[in-house]
Formats: structure tokens, sequence, C-alpha cells
């Protein structure tokens, strides 16, 4: 038997705010029949540009439609840059916590959010765009490397435990290992260069030519696109976008979003990233 | 709260007379069975006259039984000593809807022996009951032992065990069944059924937990798996669990008393829910074979909603039952017998399994029939996929469409 919490228990059996929005603002859509839990959350803008108000259906345990009624509740309100920074912890939190074992309960309700969120900008979904690791839930790296930085997670099983991946087949747990290594091993990299100056303007071009090389530049040609560094002066970093790059309507989200990210997560966590023209 | 117990797959309530004859040996009798005094005697003389109540359960003889710890163990043991029995045999049969008492152990018995062994898991047909064709054909001379269970956990899918021993006997292979959920509910007669090793569970038969059988057959080459004293004539050490033992006697006793009535009045108790439900909610359906199945389980699955929050909410009303949905499982996934019948996912996640006794009324059937398709209902109204497909079509009403 789960250990819910009242809350948990009062979210599931008087669930607030089910139903439809017609005429919706944005609409957010995760997860599956076959992944055995899903949630479509409706938000409506209010004339200040706040959530005036967000609706859901969800299929899962009690655990999925108490975050997801938690939701609603914490995102009625806000305006969708507040609400675009709540984190499955918040959720949690405001459930007053869920079992480890159903974390990914709440992780859900964010990216129903961000996808409510996307869909109401027209954009797509950062979290989509990386590589698929595990397949039987159809959970992508970024999803996982987000997951283990934001809510510091030390194991594979926390993974499963946060983001359903590996919970299938198991055949992507090497791959989890290999993405907790990663992830444990470049902050103690950077630790010691994070310190001012004991970076150079040489080691930090270097760096981040490394980064661009390894990373980035074979994520952008699989979709035909490409990119170059044409300075580094102080924090910006100056790029040219090469490729179907350069008339792609998306390729300011994936600087923004993608490249500085990874630039931030692997070189300087100040470092800007512009397109230079 | 009244509780409404429909979870006896998972464990029963222990029969006060069974609790009555138990207390002594918490008390004044608590010699050991092993011991040359008269006072440790009579505590041997009391598990001696258990292992004969449970034998005349069976159709065994007493000396072909050995208390174990759970039923577990008794799986352990039977699979491990074949394998040692026949070292140069490195085949195992088996199937994809075992207990993971047999299931897990199957898998990793490399680590364990530090032999890859091929393991065969037959499949099942979508009703859960087994092809025997495909069984004939899995064996071979490298065969160490099958192991089947006799009637499955979670749908009640009675597998034919007397047809299968007989085939394997023929074959010089040694047969095992996992017979956990099967005593006391349908009759054994092990005098007719030549399997070699059958393994049982006290808490399922209204005993108390901590207490299981293996029966081993007289001529079956035997290597024990806890090694200690000369208890069990060397074959399991350990001083006995002498009260579970008495227990376990006084359950196989009142379980040859009832299993007519098991098998009427329990039987149309669990006729009654299953129709009631299948009656009145809309889109689902039984998992497993409707005949070929024990009298007292019933597993239905019910599209569109998930197990833990249906479990929760009948919880409400102390209601227990359990379900093969991936949430309750504590894994991710729904349950392998789910899978194995290939149940689709829109149905496996909402598989609920009720299980009765002999203690259950028809009141509390009553009481179920009332209480969940209401909360079907209102998960539904809640899912988004019951809402894309069946919008407005929620409450008792049959479904209108060509599907069902």
């Amino acid at each position: 038997m789960w250990e819910y919490t009242d809350k948990v228990r009062d979210h599931f059996m008087n669930p607030r705010n089910v139903g439809e929005i017609e005429n919706a603002d944005g609409v957010g859509e995760v997860g599956s029949l076959a992944c055995g839990d899903a949630l479509k959350l409706f938000i409506k803008l209010d004339d200040n540009d706040r959530i005036g108000e967000a609706k859901f259906q969800t299929f899962g345990c009690a655990s999925a439609i108490a975050s997801s009624s938690a939701l609603t509740e914490i995102i009625t309100g806000m305006t969708l840059d507040e609400a675009a920074k709540v984190t499955n912890q918040d959720i949690a939190d405001y459930l007053g916590g869920l079992p480890k074992e159903k974390m990914h309960c709440s992780v859900m309700g964010r990216e129903a959010l961000e996808a409510a969120i996307a869909n109401y900008r027209g954009l797509p979904l950062p979290m989509a765009e990386g590589e698929v690791v595990c397949e039987c839930f159809g959970v992508t790296d970024l999803e996982i490397k987000r997951a283990i930085e934001e809510n510091k997670l030390q194991t594979v099983e926390e993974i499963t435990n946060f983001t359903k991946a590996g919970g299938g087949c198991g055949k992507c747990l090497d791959r989890l290992e290999d993405i907790l290594r990663e992830s444990r091993r470049e902050p103690r990299q950077i630790i010691p260069d994070k310190r001012p100056g004991r970076m150079t303007t040489i080691q930090k071009i270097k760096r981040i030519e490394e980064v661009l090389e390894r990373e980035v530049r074979p994520a952008l040609r699989k979709d035909g696109g490409d990119i170059e560094l044409i300075d580094v002066d102080g924090d910006y970093v100056i790029v040219s976008l090469r490729g179907a790059c350069v008339s792609c309507k998306k390729s300011q989200t994936t600087l923004k979003e993608y490249v500085e990210k990874k630039l931030r997560e692997q070189v300087l966590d100040t470092l800007i990233v512009e397109e230079g023209k | 709260m009244n509780t409404v117990y429909m979870d006896n797959n998972a464990t029963t309530r222990v029969a006060p007379e069974v609790v009555e004859v138990m207390l002594p040996y918490y008390s004044d009798l608590y010699g050991n069975p092993s011991s040359m005094h008269t006072f440790g005697g009579q505590v041997g003389r009391a598990v001696e006259e258990a292992r004969g109540r449970i034998a005349a359960l069976l159709g065994a003889q007493p000396d072909e039984l050995i208390f174990t710890s759970c039923g577990t163990e008794s799986d352990s043991t039977a699979i491990l000593s074949a394998l040692q029995s026949f070292p140069g045999k490195r085949h195992i049969v088996t199937t994809r809807v075992e207990h993971p008492a047999v299931k897990n152990l199957c898998e990793s018995l490399d680590k364990l022996t530090g032999h890859k062994h091929r393991i065969t898991q037959l499949p099942v047909n979508s009703d859960g009951t087994l092809d025997l064709k495909l069984y004939e054909e899995s064996l071979s001379d490298e065969t160490a032992i099958v192991s089947a269970m006799w009637a499955n956990n979670e749908t009640g899918v009675i597998f034919p065990i007397k047809e299968m021993a007989e085939i394997a006997k023929s074959r010089g292979i040694l047969f095992h069944t996992d017979a956990v959920q099967a005593v006391g509910k349908i009759p054994i007669n092990l005098s007719q059924v030549p399997i070699d090793f059958l393994s049982l569970s006290g808490h399922k038969l209204h005993a108390p937990k901590g207490i299981g059988v293996l029966y081993v057959r007289k001529g079956t080459p035997f290597v024990p798996f806890i090694i200690g004293g000369h208890q069990e004539h060397g074959r399991r050490g350990g001083t006995e669990n002498v009260a579970a033992i008495v227990g376990l006697g006084k359950a196989c006793e009142m379980a040859a008393r009832q299993m007519q009535d098991e098998n009427t009045r329990v039987k149309a108790l669990r006729d009654k829910l299953e129709d009631g439900l299948l009656a009145s909610i809309p889109h689902s359906l039984l998992n497993g074979h409707k005949t070929l199945r024990l009298p007292n389980t019933t597993n239905i699955s019910f599209e569109y909603v998930e197990g833990e929050a249906i479990l929760l909410h009948l919880d409400r009303f102390g209601i227990c039952a359990s379900s093969g949905s991936a949430c309750t499982s504590g894994s991710l996934e729904p349950s392998h017998v789910m899978r194995a019948m290939g149940v689709p996912f829109t149905a496996a996640h909402g598989s609920i399994r009720l299980s009765l006794s002999v203690y259950n009324t028809e009141a509390e059937v009553d009481f179920v029939l009332e209480k969940l398709p209401p909360v079907i209902a209102q998960l539904r109204e809640m899912s988004p996929f019951w809402q894309s497909e069946h919008k407005g079509k929620v409450g008792g009403s049959q479904c209108k469409c060509s599907c069902s």
C-alpha cells in the first residue's frame, strides 16, 4: 500500500477542476494508455494574460490524479512566464510529498503544463527534441538529464521513479547509467573552472568548441542544420546558424533552450549565446 | 466500517478454529518435537497428526510431505533439487504466467548455480489456458524439470496438470507444480496425478503465514535446500514451526470438509458478482477462461481506467481487492500475467481481481455490486481516453455501439 499524504488523498477523492475547456488557449497532452497514465491539461487566459482557468482530464493512479488536480490549483492566477517556472517538485510539495516511486506523476504534470504553454505560444516542446532513450515510455535524454539535474538524482532507480525511463523492458538501463555518470562527472570538471580567473579566453573558446563539436553539431545536423562559432567576447558567445537552421522558426529557441543551456552546463554558467549576422 | 474482504488469493483470514488449536503450542506445549522426553514427544505427535491431515487432503502419504516456511521456499527447494539431481540437464520448462516465486527463480538460476540454463517459458492463450501441444514440443532430453502452476493467482485459470505430469513422466522428466492457489479450493488427489513435487502455502487456506509444505513423491530424487539438523528426515533443517503446522493440519481438515461449499456456494457468489459487474459496467471484460477456473476468483478489466485508482475508491468503502495494474505492483508495467494473455493496454491497467472465500456472504457481493459501478463511471468521466471515445456514454447503460 502506498503511503499517501492526506492532501494527496483529498485531491484524489475530490479532484479540483476536472473537465475540458472549450476554446482553451492552450492544451497539453502527455502520456498514453499504454504507459498507464496520461494527462490532458487545458488553460485559458484572462484579460490580464493570467491563467484564469485550468482544467484537466487524467487517466492514471491516485497520485497522477492528485498531481493533476494540484497543478491546476497552483497555476491558476499565474502569468505564463510564472507558470513556466513551476517544477515537478513544486507539485509534489503542494501535495505534502509523493512516494518516491510516484514522483513521475508530478513530472507528468509539469510536462503537460509545458506542453500547454508551448501549444499556446506555438512553440515546439523543448524536451521532445532530445533523443529517445527509453522506448517503452518514450522518454528523451533531455527529460532524463533535466530530472537528474533538478531533483539531484543519484541512482538509475531514482531516474525510473521520476521519469519512468528504464521501468519497462530494461534495455536502456545501461544508457541511463551512462547519462548519470556523465551528469556526475561534468559538475566535477566544472567546479574548478567556475572560479573567476581560472579559465583563459583561449581555454574558454577551446571548451566551447569541444561542446559544440561533440554534442551540439551532431544534434543539429540530424535536422539538416549546423552551427559555427564566430567569436567569444567575455560571456558573449557569438555563433552563426547554418543550413536548415537559417530558415527555421525554432532557431531562436534552439539557440537559447539548447545551445546556451549546453554551454552553460558544460563550460561556464554565465555564458550568453547570441546569433551574429 | 465493515471490511469486505475479497482478496483471498493474496492471503486469507486464519480460521478461528485454526487459531484455537494453535494456541496451546504457544503456551503450555512449548516442547521441541525432536526431544526424547515425553514433554517434547507429545508435541512431535501433534506434528505427525497434522502431517496426516494435510496428506489426506492431497491424497498423499504423510512421509511425502516436508514442512517449509512458505510456498516460495517450497518452489525454490523443488526446482533447485531437480537441477542438482540432474546436473547434466540444463533446460527448464515453465510458463509465462508463473508466480514470481518460480518465474524470478528460473530467470536468475545462472547466478545461483553458476551454469547457463535454457528456460522455456510457455506462452498462454488469450484466455490464460496452455497449449498442450506446444508444451509437449518444448520437452527435450535436456529438460531437468517442468514447473507449472496448478491454478493462476491472478485469473484463477487452472492448468491441465494431470495431463502435463503424465507427459513429463512418460519422458522421464521431473514435474513440479506450484499449487498454492489450488490446494483447498479444488480437489487434488496425488495418487492419481503423477507429479514429483507440489508446493502449498498455509496462509492461502485459512492457516497462518509462515508455514508451507513441499510434497516430494516417494522415489523422486531429492537434495535439500536448507541444510541443518535431522528434522524432516534431514530433508529440511530447522526446528519445526509447531503451532503453524498444527494450524495447517486443522485448516486442511476444514478445507476437505468445505470443498463442496467452496465449489457451490462460493462459486455461485463469485458468478453473481462477476455477471453483475460485467452486465452493469460497459466496456468491462473477463480475464481468464470462463470455466477452467478456480471457483473463488474473478478478474475483470474496466477499460480506460487505472486499477490503483479503483482500489483506493473501493478502500473507502472497506472493500479489499487487488489489481494487475502497473501502479499497484510497484513496477511501471501491468502484470506479467495480463501481458502474457495479450490483454490490451486499454484494459490491462484497469484489471481488478476479486477473490472470495467461504467467509464471504451474499450481502457483501451485493455491496460490491452497488459500490463498484459508480466508481468506474466517476473515473471514466475523468479519463481523457474515455471522453474522446465515448462522450456521454458513461453510466449503467450498456454500450450501444457494435464493439461489444
